[in-house]
C-alpha cells in the first residue's frame, strides 16, 4: 500500500495538521503540535464507517448517462445537499429525502423511462432509443415478452443496482414488465414502468456500504467487493461502476493488491476520470453557488449569466488541464497562467476573443496568475455590485485551507463601523474601521489581509489599479507570510502547509463518502505525506486513496452498533 | 353534478355568441349558499405561509393604534389594499433561553417550530406547515408545496427535520409542469377514467417498498430514521397514485392558464424577484384553487436576505450592517427601501388569493396564511418584537383587520393559534420559554 511511507515524511506533513480559527485569535499562533503518528498505526486504525449515502445529482446524472446515453434529458430531481465538513458530497451520508423530493424523482424517472423506450420520430430525425438500449426485440410489440424483458432487466439492472441481480428480483421485475405490457398493451410501456420503479429503488438511489468479515484481519470488517466497486467508481468517476469493474468485484480481483491496483489504474486512465475530478473540485470550490449568483447589471453590464457559467467552466477546465492532462503540482494551480477563454470571458479579461473555448496563457504582466485571479473565485466571493475583501479572505481560508472562520457575533453594534464618510474610498480604508473595534478585529484580521491583496479585481473579476481614483494598496499577509500583490498571495498560498493537506482531507472525505473524524487523522496524515513525496500530483493522490486499506476497511461507529451475526453478510453495519 | 358540468354550462351560455363569463361564479359545484361543496362537505380550509427577510424598522413599521382600523406607518403603507384581510402582530418575542442567538436563524426557527436551534446546522422539530399538513393535507396530490421568489432552491422556511428541508420550487416553467403537466387531472372534466399506467406504477411500487423495509432491518441505528423517511416518501407516492385513480371533486375556481412560455429571469434585484414572485404566486393560487394541495409556502427572501436594489452596491443583508442610520430619519433609509418592497409583495401575495372567487367568497376566506421573518431589527440581530402577519379568515374562524400588540409575550402563540384553528389536538406548542398553550384570542371568532 503506497500510503505506508516513511515515518519522517509523516512527521513533516504532521506540521500541516489542522489548526482552526474558532476563536478568531491570531491564526499564526494557533498551530497544533506536531503529530508523529506511526505508519504502523495508519494500518492498524485504517478504515471508515459503513455509510448509507444518497446518490448526488451529479452521480445520478453521470450514471444515467453511462447506462442510457448522455443525450437523455434528466432534469435536476435531487434536493441540494447540506454542506458538511466542507463538502456537499459528505452531506449525502446524513441527508434525508422528503416526500416532495420523491415526487420529483418519480417525475424524472418517468421521463427517463419514456426516453429509454422511445420509438423515435422520423419527422424529427430521431432514432428509436429502444432499438439500441433494449438488447432484444419482443415477439409482439403489444404483448408481454418475458424472455426479452428479463434480458433487459438483467443487463440494465446490474448497472443500476451495481451488482448482478438475484434471480428472485429478476423474476419480480419481469413479472412487473409482464403485467405492465398486458395492461397497457405495449411491451415497451411495460418495460418503462419497470425502469421507473428501478429508478426509485433504494438499491439504486442509496449507496449502501455492505460489509463482510475481513479474512485478513480477524474481528474486523471490510466492504463487500461490490460495495468497494461502487465506492471506487463514485470516487473516481462520480458514477456507478461499469461492467468491467463489476466483473473485477465479482471475480474477487478487487481483493488482491494486484487486481485492485489494476482496476484503479484503468479507472484513472479512463476519460471518465474527468467527470470525477470535475465533480470533486466543483464541490470543494462551492461552485453550486453559481446557480444563484448574479451581478448588478447597472454596475457590471458586461457580466451576464453566461459569463458566470463560463467562469465556472473556465476554472474546471484549468483544473483538469493542469492536474490531470499535464499532471501538474496541485500547488501550482495557484500560480499557473495557463487557462481557457470563452467569447463571453474574453472582454472581462481584456484578451482577444475567438470562437468557442480556446487555450490561453496570460502574459506575465497581466496580473492573472492562478485560479485565485480567475473570475470564478473573484466574482463568486463578492457582492452583486462590489468586491469583498472579507468574503474572499474567508473563502480562501475555508475552501482551500480547511479552516473555519467564525460568523460575526450577533450583538455587535455595527454603527461603530458604519461609514457615512465619503472620503473613505477604498475597501482598505473602509475595512480599517473594523480594526478599531476589538470585537470585529479578531475575525477581520484573519480574512481582510488576504482579501485586500485581491482588491485589484472588482466584484466582477475585472482588473483595476485604482478604486475611486485612489491607487490600490494590495499588501497583505497570510499566516506570517507577507506579500504586496495578488501574485504574492498566490505564492503564499502555494507554500502554505495546509494547502495540500486540505486537499487530501477533502478528497479522502469525497472518496469515503462522509465527513472526517479524529479516527481518520492517521490515514490523512499518511496520505498527505505520500502526496508530498509524489510531488503533489493529484492522479497519484487519487490512486493512493483508492488502493489504501482505509478505503476498504470498515470501522464501527458507536451509533451503528448492532447485533448482526458476525459471520453473516450485512450492510452498513 | 346534477348532469351539469362547466363545459356544458359554457356551451349553453355561449350559444355561438361571444360573451364574457366569470368562470368562478359557476357555483353548481357548491351548495345553494356557496358555503360548502355540493355534496354538503365543507369547503376546505388551507394553511399557507409567507416568509420575508430582515424584519422591520420599528418606528415606521409598528402602528400606533392596536385593534381594528390601525394606522399604516410609512414602511407598511403598501398594505392598505389588503388591510382588511390581514392581522398584524407586533411586540411578540422569541426566547432563545440558553441557546445562542444564531444570526438570522434563531428567530425564524423559533417562530416556525417553537424551538430554539442549538447551532447553525440544527433545525429542531419540524415547521408548523409540516405539522398542519399532516392533519389537513393528506387527501390532495401534494401534501405541501413550497416556492421561492429568489430562484434559489435552498430558500425555504419549511423542514421535516434538520436533514430534510422541503426544497423550494423556483422555476415557474418547472412549477407549472409539476402542477399542471402530464399528471394533472382537471377536476372539472366530465369524464374520468382511471389511468392504466398509474395502476401499473402503483403496483411496481410494492416491491420497492418491500426492499426498503428489508434495508431498514440491516442498517445501523443512525440510518434507520433515514430509511424510514425513504419508506414514507414512497408511501406518499403510493398515496398520490391512489388519489390519481379517484375522480377528483369538481373545483369551480380551477382553470389553469397556459404554461408560461419563458422562465423568470435570474437575479436578486427586486424587479426580478417581484416578477418571479408574481409568476410563482399565480401558479400557487391556481394549485390551491384546483385542490392540488392544502398547505403551501412561499419565501420572498431567504434568511439573511441577499436581495438587491438596482444600482445600489449593498444587498439587503449587507445594508442592514453597513448603512448608517440616517440622523434625520432615525432609520436606515436603504434598508427600509428593501422592507417596503417586501411589504408590496406581501400585499400582492394576499391580494392574489383574495381575487380568486370561491363560493360566495374568495379563496382567501378559506385559508390562513402565516407570515414571519428572521429578525426584528436586523442591524443588531434582534429577535424580540419579531413582526408577524396572518391573512385570511380560515373559513370564518378568524377575524381580520386587527393589529395585535404582544407586549413581550411569546411569538409562538400565533403558531399555536393556527394549530388550534386547524383542529390539532396538541395542548401546547414550543419548548422552554417558547412553550405556550395560550391562543391569541383577539383574532378568534
Amino acid at each position: 500500500m503506497k500510503v505506508l511511507l516513511s515515518r519522517s515524511v509523516v512527521c513533516a506533513v504532521g506540521l500541516a495538521a489542522g489548526f482552526g480559527l474558532a476563536g478568531c485569535s491570531d491564526a499564526s499562533s494557533g498551530r497544533a503540535a506536531v503529530k508523529t503518528s506511526s505508519v504502523t498505526a495508519v494500518a492498524q486504525y485504517a478504515g471508515t464507517p459503513a455509510r448509507v449515502r444518497r446518490m448526488t445529482q451529479s452521480q445520478y446524472t453521470n450514471t444515467i448517462a453511462y447506462v442510457f446515453g448522455s443525450d437523455l434529458s434528466i432534469g435536476e430531481p435531487f434536493a441540494p445537499l447540506p454542506r458538511t465538513d466542507g463538502l456537499l458530497a459528505s452531506g449525502a451520508s446524513s441527508a434525508g429525502m422528503t416526500a416532495g423530493e420523491f415526487q420529483q424523482l418519480q417525475r424524472s424517472a418517468s421521463a427517463i423511462a419514456t426516453q429509454v423506450v422511445d420509438k423515435g420520430n422520423l419527422g424529427d430525425r430521431t432514432s428509436p432509443r429502444r432499438d439500441f438500449l433494449v438488447p432484444c426485440k419482443p415477439a409482439a410489440i403489444d404483448a408481454p415478452d418475458d424472455a426479452c424483458a428479463a434480458k433487459f432487466i438483467r443487463q440494465t439492472g446490474r448497472l443500476l443496482f451495481r451488482h448482478t441481480l438475484p434471480d428472485a428480483l429478476v423474476t419480480e421485475l419481469t413479472g412487473n414488465a409482464h403485467k405492465g405490457a398486458a395492461e397497457l398493451k405495449d411491451f415497451y410501456a411495460g418495460l418503462a414502468t419497470v425502469i421507473e420503479g428501478m429508478l426509485l429503488d433504494p438499491g439504486v438511489l442509496l449507496i449502501t456500504d455492505s460489509t463482510e468479515p475481513d479474512p485478513a484481519h480477524a474481528g474486523k470488517r471490510r466492504l463487500t467487493a461490490n460495495a468497494l466497486a461502487s465506492r471506487l467508481s463514485f470516487f473516481l468517476w462520480d458514477a456507478a461502476p461499469d461492467d468491467e469493474l463489476l466483473k473485477a468485484a465479482e471475480s474477487g480481483a478487487l481483493y488482491t493488491k494486484k487486481g485492485r491496483a489494476a482496476a484503479v489504474d484503468r479507472m484513472i486512465a479512463s476519460p471518465r476520470l474527468e467527470a470525477g475530478v470535475r465533480a470533486f473540485f466543483d464541490d470543494m470550490f462551492g461552485f453550486e453557488e453559481f446557480a444563484v449568483t448574479a451581478k448588478d447589471p447597472k454596475t457590471y453590464p458586461m457580466i451576464t449569466g453566461q459569463t458566470l457559467l463560463d467562469s465556472r467552466e473556465q476554472t474546471l477546465r484549468t483544473v483538469v488541464d493542469h492536474l490531470i492532462t499535464r499532471k501538474g503540482d496541485y500547488r501550482d494551480l495557484f500560480l499557473t497562467r495557463n487557462t481557457f477563454i470563452s467569447p463571453t470571458l474574453a472582454p472581462v479579461y481584456g484578451v482577444p476573443s475567438s470562437t468557442g473555448w480556446s487555450a490561453y496563457e496570460f502574459p506575465q504582466d497581466a496580473h492573472r496568475a492562478g485560479i485565485l485571479s480567475q473570475i470564478s473565485f473573484l466574482a463568486l466571493h463578492s457582492h452583486p455590485a462590489r468586491s469583498s475583501a472579507t468574503k474572499r479572505g474567508k473563502a480562501l481560508r475555508e475552501t482551500l485551507l480547511c479552516q473555519k472562520v467564525p460568523p460575526p457575533p450577533p450583538n455587535v453594534d455595527f454603527s461603530a463601523v458604519e461609514n457615512p464618510d465619503p472620503t473613505l474610498r477604498t475597501a482598505r480604508e473602509r475595512l480599517t474601521r473594523h480594526s478599531v473595534n476589538p470585537v470585529c478585529a479578531g475575525c477581520h484580521k484573519i480574512t481582510d489581509p488576504i482579501g485586500l491583496a485581491l482588491e485589484t479585481f472588482d466584484g466582477a473579476g475585472r482588473y483595476r489599479d485604482t478604486e475611486k481614483g485612489v491607487k490600490l494598496d494590495t499588501s497583505g499577509s497570510l499566516d506570517g507570510k507577507t506579500f504586496n500583490s495578488s501574485e504574492g498571495l498566490g505564492s503564499a498560498l502555494h507554500d502554505h502547509p495546509q494547502l495540500a493537506s486540505c486537499l487530501v482531507k477533502r478528497m479522502y472525505s469525497f472518496g469515503t463518502g462522509g465527513p472526517l473524524s479524529n479516527a481518520d487523522t492517521p490515514a490523512v496524515e499518511a496520505l498527505s505525506a505520500a502526496f508530498a513525496q509524489a510531488g503533489y500530483r493529484v492522479p497519484d493522490l487519487l490512486r493512493m486513496i483508492a488502493v489504501s486499506d482505509a478505503f476498504s476497511e470498515v470501522v464501527e461507529t458507536p451509533a451503528a452498533v448492532k447485533t448482526a451475526d458476525a459471520g453473516q453478510q450485512t450492510v452498513a453495519k | 353534478m346534477n348532469g351539469m358540468n362547466r363545459r356544458r354550462v359554457l356551451r349553453g351560455l355561449l350559444d355561438g355568441t361571444a360573451v364574457c363569463v366569470a368562470l368562478p361564479l359557476l357555483n353548481c359545484f357548491l351548495n345553494g349558499n356557496g358555503t360548502a361543496m355540493a355534496d354538503g362537505s365543507p369547503l376546505p380550509v388551507r394553511f399557507g405561509t409567507w416568509g420575508w427577510g430582515l424584519g422591520l424598522n420599528k418606528a415606521i413599521f409598528v402602528p400606533q393604534k392596536t385593534g381594528a382600523n390601525f394606522d399604516l406607518p410609512e414602511e407598511i403603507q403598501a398594505l392598505a389594499p389588503i388591510q382588511k384581510h390581514i392581522n398584524l402582530f407586533t411586540g411578540f418575542d422569541c426566547f432563545r433561553d440558553a441557546a445562542p442567538n444564531l444570526c438570522h436563524k434563531t428567530g425564524w426557527v423559533i417562530a416556525r417550530s417553537g424551538i430554539a436551534p442549538a447551532n447553525q446546522s440544527d433545525l429542531p422539530g419540524e415547521t408548523i406547515d409540516v405539522t398542519i399538513a399532516k392533519k389537513i393535507s393528506t387527501t390532495t396530490r401534494f401534501q405541501t408545496l413550497t416556492a421561492t421568489a429568489t430562484g434559489n432552491v435552498r430558500d425555504s422556511y419549511s423542514y421535516e427535520n434538520a436533514k430534510s428541508v422541503n426544497i423550494a420550487d423556483w422555476s415557474p416553467l418547472q412549477f407549472y409542469s409539476k402542477l399542471f403537466g402530464e399528471d394533472f387531472q382537471d377536476p372539472n372534466l366530465p369524464d374520468f377514467k382511471p389511468s392504466a399506467r398509474t395502476m401499473v406504477r402503483k403496483s411496481v411500487l410494492t416491491g420497492v417498498l418491500d426492499r426498503t423495509k428489508e434495508l431498514n432491518k440491516v442498517v445501523g441505528a443512525e440510518d434507520k430514521a433515514r430509511i424510514d423517511q425513504y419508506f414514507s416518501g414512497l408511501r406518499d407516492l403510493e398515496r398520490q397514485f391512489d388519489q390519481q385513480l379517484k375522480k377528483p371533486e369538481p373545483r369551480a375556481a380551477c382553470h389553469p392558464a397556459k404554461a408560461p412560455t419563458e422562465d423568470a429571469k435570474p437575479g436578486l434585484d427586486y424587479e426580478l424577484v417581484g416578477q418571479r414572485h408574481k409568476m410563482m404566486t399565480d401558479l400557487m393560487v391556481m394549485a390551491v384553487a384546483c385542490d392540488q394541495t392544502r398547505v403551501f409556502n412561499m419565501a420572498i427572501a431567504a434568511q439573511q436576505a441577499a436581495t438587491t436594489k438596482p444600482g445600489y452596491d449593498k444587498p439587503h443583508h449587507t445594508a442592514t450592517h453597513e448603512e448608517p442610520v440616517d440622523a434625520q430619519l432615525g432609520y436606515q433609509k436603504e434598508v427600509s427601501w428593501f422592507i417596503r418592497r417586501e411589504m408590496e409583495l406581501w400585499a400582492q401575495y394576499v391580494g392574489s388569493f383574495a381575487k380568486m372567487k370561491e363560493g360566495d367568497g374568495t379563496l382567501l376566506d378559506n385559508m390562513l396564511i402565516y407570515a414571519s421573518t428572521d429578525q426584528s431589527l436586523a442591524r443588531l440581530h434582534q429577535i424580540d418584537g419579531l413582526p408577524m402577519f396572518t391573512a385570511g379568515r380560515a373559513g370564518g374562524k378568524l377575524k381580520t383587520g386587527l393589529h395585535i400588540a404582544g407586549a413581550g409575550g411569546q411569538g409562538t402563540r400565533l403558531g399555536y393559534t393556527a394549530m388550534k384553528v386547524f383542529g390539532l389536538e396538541n395542548t401546547s406548542w414550543g419548548t422552554q420559554s417558547n412553550n405556550t398553550s395560550k391562543e391569541i384570542g383577539e383574532i378568534l371568532v
